[in-house]
């Protein structure tokens, strides 16, 4: 007998796949991804919780329902060295100086140094041109710089995911998730008093 | 009833995703204040639903003593 209840938050695995729809048609829609960046780390560092890997997280739900429910997950053992501190700390930083360079690419354009381009990066690596989800907007170019380097590093994010999920657990990725390593060292610093 | 196995967490290892929480059909487990998960020995019955889902393999099943 499942003692749960169903919660509308168990169903925000459809919003990822709309959010990631959504950058396919218009790139500005990549900014509401910033709720996934701000939303776990509010929570964590005012509620001393990770309610949002916990519960919320529609990316964490969408792994678990493709590769539980769907089976396309070898269930496999995740390798130690991928859930191991130095490599969560390390990819941690990588993600950090990637999201920083990312902001700075934005800020070149916002200054007029630099044209906007209209194109995501895969991997930090391949260039892939993405202009037809971009007809021009009334905002300035540096917001438009910025949907597109966010969205290159959601997409990125999800891909990196969703190969992990293949080859080893559904949610993997969660082992090393930069937004989750960020969260559990919050509560851990917050909580520290309490788990003595 | 008591059953002879129950999941253990490994809090060193546990990245407090909450994947556990989600597989475990009897609610056993639960993520202890974003830290790692704790498991509730009274309630468990070693069906190792966590541990297959755990993805940074920080579960594993123990023998209770004296059953």
């Amino acid at each position: 007998m499942r003692v749960d209840k169903k919660h509308w938050y168990d169903y925000l695995w459809i919003w990822s796949i709309i959010y990631f729809s959504l950058g396919f048609f218009n790139i500005l829609f990549a900014w509401l991804g910033m709720i996934d960046f701000l939303l776990p780390i509010i929570l964590a560092m005012f509620g001393g919780n990770k309610f949002f890997c916990n519960h919320i997280c529609g990316r964490g739900q969408l792994y678990f329902k493709l590769g539980e429910d769907f089976k396309c997950s070898r269930n496999k053992s995740t390798p130690k060295w991928m859930a191991s501190k130095w490599f969560r700390y390390g990819f941690l930083i990588f993600f950090i100086a990637m999201f920083g360079n990312m902001v700075f690419q934005t800020y070149i354009v916002a200054s007029g140094a630099k044209n906007l381009s209209e194109a995501i990066k895969l991997f930090w690596t391949f260039r892939v041109p993405w202009g037809w989800a971009y007809s021009g907007s009334v905002f300035p170019d540096w917001v438009v710089q910025f949907s597109f380097g966010f969205y290159s590093l959601m997409l990125t994010s999800l891909l990196i995911g969703l190969i992990v999920m293949i080859l080893f657990k559904p949610r993997t990725w969660c082992a090393f998730c930069p937004i989750g390593t960020m969260t559990q060292a919050i509560c851990k610093l917050k909580n520290r008093k309490s788990n003595k | 009833m008591a059953f002879k196995q129950y999941a253990v967490v490994d809090k060193t290892l546990c990245v407090a995703c909450g994947a556990c929480e989600i597989a475990c059909p009897l609610g056993a487990i639960k993520v202890h204040k974003g830290c790692f998960a704790n498991v509730i020995k009274d309630k468990c019955v070693g069906c190792g639903k966590c541990e297959n889902v755990c993805p940074a393999n920080s579960i594993k099943r123990e023998n209770r003593e004296g059953i």
